[in-house]
């Protein structure tokens, strides 16, 4: 016999569960007292939103179910973002809160939140557990849920008495949930029709979205493509599906994307999508997206085929065999005119890594974040983890920082969460210890979670902070320049902290990119001292992610 | 259009919230919604009247698929299929009106289920369109009242609706 407590640490071995990241509280007191003798890590972090994004951090570097632990009221409330953000991104994550004693559920009791009602439109399933016999059961499903299909976030919500009371069963052999039963398989007639539109094809190209990295799918794209001599852009969450330096890689398309990678999306006439959502950051006007493409859009979630445009030959189910499958059926003949005129667009991307060199008045050079990002590439060959904030920064990297493989790039794409990076980055790192983590963040961002700080520092963990400090919230002021007529409001960071004294005082390193001649010899110190480390980068404020695609224009019409 | 979808749902507390939810999230309009128990007692169905163009359609029913606890859709528009609703009309009809208020009743075969002095409720069962039709033909006495059900509808013939495991399609 043992408690529901019990079975819940039971069930997260079971899982494979390894590490958890969490905040203890009142409400989970019984399963904290658990917890503290079972053989699974645990990390007390600074604040619920960083345990669920260093979960999230986590799962994306392992490609595995991560899991935060949080009381009930408050804490379950810090980590709606987080869970926003891993839904939005499709990230595993088992989220358990603790919740007033069930007697007391319902009357507004101290730290009582309807966390399942709260978290229903953000969660891919969540639990109210009412009975400890239930536990076993509940915590299974919800591994299975979170990790299979469109992987997401699925939170269980456990009263006090329901851990302390007492388990009688086990997780049954086998799960029974008729309404959950996820497509692997893709329609052999549509993988026959994908086949064909690919080998008619005169210029072909593959969107490569999140879906390719979640589904593991890397070396059967990059086997299509070379067969094909088929051209790839990505998206930001695929980024790392295919290696950059691949000459058949386009880059990042969309609104912040490479000049190339938009010109081939809005001249080529079959479009193979996969695990991309066409989000409106990618398109543009959708209206005018990839014009003249026949579109085939492959996706483990039928509910996003059709959902933003129309396509014409949709497949639901695995990527990484339907791609196989593909690759078998079709007769690819690498298109000659087309890879041309490919080569010829390529030397549009000059516009963003071209001589960006600029002087100030004085004539002194310029720092340039994207300098700093091509350096980071070179010094770690792409072989680092890099996590991003959301801001100029993020698009410097994602411009900038070409990975050397899938689950080296980790930013907050649908969500765009300000608070993400750093503990993305703890949680990267906790499941990479050998790797480099990096997390390129901004001055704005980075103080809305910079409290992990303390979390990185007390596990020991050499992460690297690479901030972008502009003294502003920069690409707000980028869009009021273009949209407001630089009407600059509320966007200049007035009382930032000295963060290099603030590295100080949180135990980091800390050292300093002033003058474009510094970047080299700072990030090679940073990257060899093992160390926590902050480099605070001063960034010129007026710095501008250019070109972009503005609103209501398609990916034709970069502006700069 | 008006669609009709007949889906099958896991009996569980919250389902409810949230295929409510999910229509209002996702900007879709439910007309009417209905709930209840099925021959199965671990299954409910909810009979929703949604408008929406076939995209929109769609959309409801792939995103109605994803709630774990949704079993099977069936959109029941331009299937055969019979579909009922109920509704109570409170008529302030005194001893003058009554005859004529109650040969309105007859031709619709509906139900007088209350009587006073000076008010009749009156129980009409039937398609939307009928339980429209009566409520005009009310209209002149005076209603004061008026409650009606959401549609339930079930498809023609035997096709074993609520089985577990169906598919979407």
């Amino acid at each position: 016999m043992r408690t529901g407590a019990q079975a819940l640490i039971e069930g997260l071995k079971q899982q494979g569960a390894e590490v958890v990241f969490g905040i203890p509280g009142g409400a989970v007191l019984a399963i904290y007292d658990e917890l503290s003798h079972a053989e699974i890590k645990h990390i007390l972090t600074r604040s619920e939103q960083g345990a669920a994004h260093a979960a999230a951090g986590y799962a994306k570097a392992s490609g595995r179910v991560g899991v935060c632990l949080t009381s009930s009221g408050p804490g379950a409330t810090n980590l709606v973002t987080g869970l926003a953000n891993a839904y939005m991104d499709s990230i595993p994550l088992v989220a358990i809160t603790g919740q007033v004693p069930r007697a007391m559920v319902g009357t507004d009791a101290f730290q009582e939140v309807d966390i399942t009602g709260i978290t229903q439109p953000i969660t891919k399933h969540n639990y109210l557990v009412t009975n400890a016999d239930d536990i076993p059961r509940i915590i299974a499903e919800a591994f299975y849920i979170a990790g299979t299909g469109r992987k997401g976030p699925v939170l269980v919500d456990i009263p006090s008495d329901v851990a302390n009371s007492l388990c009688h069963k086990e997780a049954p052999a086998e799960l029974d949930l008729p309404g959950y039963k996820p497509n692997y398989k893709g329609h052999p007639a549509q993988i026959r029709l994908a086949a064909s539109a690919l080998s008619k094809a005169q210029k072909p190209l593959i969107y490569a979205g999140g879906g390719v990295i979640s589904a593991q799918a890397s070396a059967e794209l990059l086997a299509l493509a070379e067969a094909g001599g088929i051209p790839v852009v990505t998206s930001l969450m695929g980024k790392g599906a295919i290696k950059e330096d691949n000459p058949l890689c386009l880059g990042m398309l969309g609104i912040h994307g490479l000049p190339a990678a938009n010109w081939a999306a809005m001249h080529c006439d079959t479009l193979l999508v996969l695990g991309g959502r066409f989000s409106d950051r990618v398109m543009g006007d959708r209206c005018k997206f990839a014009p003249e493409a026949t579109i085939i859009h492959i996706d483990i979630d039928p509910a996003e085929i059709a959902k933003n445009i129309a396509v014409r030959i949709p497949i639901v189910g695995d990527l990484r065999e339907i791609v196989k499958e593909i690759s078998a059926e079709a007769k690819l003949e690498p298109q000659k005119d087309w890879l041309v005129e490919l080569e010829e667009a390529k030397d549009r991307n000059i516009l963003v890594f071209g001589d960006r060199r600029r002087n100030d008045e004085s004539g002194e050079e310029l720092l340039d974040g994207g300098a700093i990002i091509d350096k980071l590439t070179e010094l770690t060959e792409g072989k680092a983890i890099i996590t991003t904030d959301v801001g100029q920064h993020q698009m410097t990297a994602a411009r900038h920082y070409h990975p050397a493989g899938p689950g080296l790039f980790i930013s907050s794409g649908g969500l765009g969460t300000m608070g993400f990076g750093l503990p993305a980055a703890l949680g990267a790192q906790i499941a990479c210890p050998e790797q480099t983590v990096i997390c390129v963040t901004g001055d704005g961002s980075l103080q809305m979670t910079l409290n992990e700080m303390a979390t990185i520092k007390s596990q020991k963990l050499p992460v690297k902070i690479l901030l972008f400090n502009n003294k502003s919230l920069g690409l707000v002021r980028q869009l009021q320049h273009t949209y407001c007529d630089e009407n600059y409001f509320a966007v200049d960071m007035v009382g930032n902290p000295n963060f290099l004294m603030l590295a100080m005082a949180y135990g980091f390193e800390n050292l300093r990119i002033e003058d474009p001649g510094d970047i080299e010899p700072t990030l090679k110190k940073a990257l060899n001292n093992g160390k926590p480390t902050l480099i605070d980068c001063s960034i010129p404020k007026d710095e501008m992610i250019l070109p972009i695609v503005k609103k209501g224009q398609s990916l034709n019409e970069m502006s700069f | 259009m008006k669609q009709t979808l007949s889906v099958m749902v896991v009996n569980q507390t919250g389902v409810l919230a949230r295929v409510a939810g999910l229509f209002s999230r996702r900007g879709f309009n439910i007309e009417s919604l209905s709930v209840s128990t099925t021959e199965d007692k671990n299954i409910s169905r909810m009979t929703i009247v949604v408008d929406g163009d076939e995209g929109t359609i769609e959309q409801v029913m792939k995103q109605l698929h994803k709630l774990i606890e949704v079993i099977k859709i069936n959109n029941l528009t331009g299937t055969s299929y019979v579909d009922r609703g109920m509704a109570l009309f409170k008529v302030a009809a005194g001893a003058a009106e009554r005859a004529e208020v109650m040969q309105v009743v007859t031709i619709f075969r509906a139900n007088i289920v209350d009587f006073c002095p000076n008010s009749l409720i009156i129980e009409a069962t039937g398609s939307e369109s009928k339980i429209a039709a009566i409520e005009e033909a009310l209209r002149p006495f005076g209603i004061k009242e008026v409650v009606r059900t959401g549609e339930i509808a079930m498809a023609r013939g035997i096709k074993a609706g609520s089985k577990k495991g169906g598919d979407a399609k």
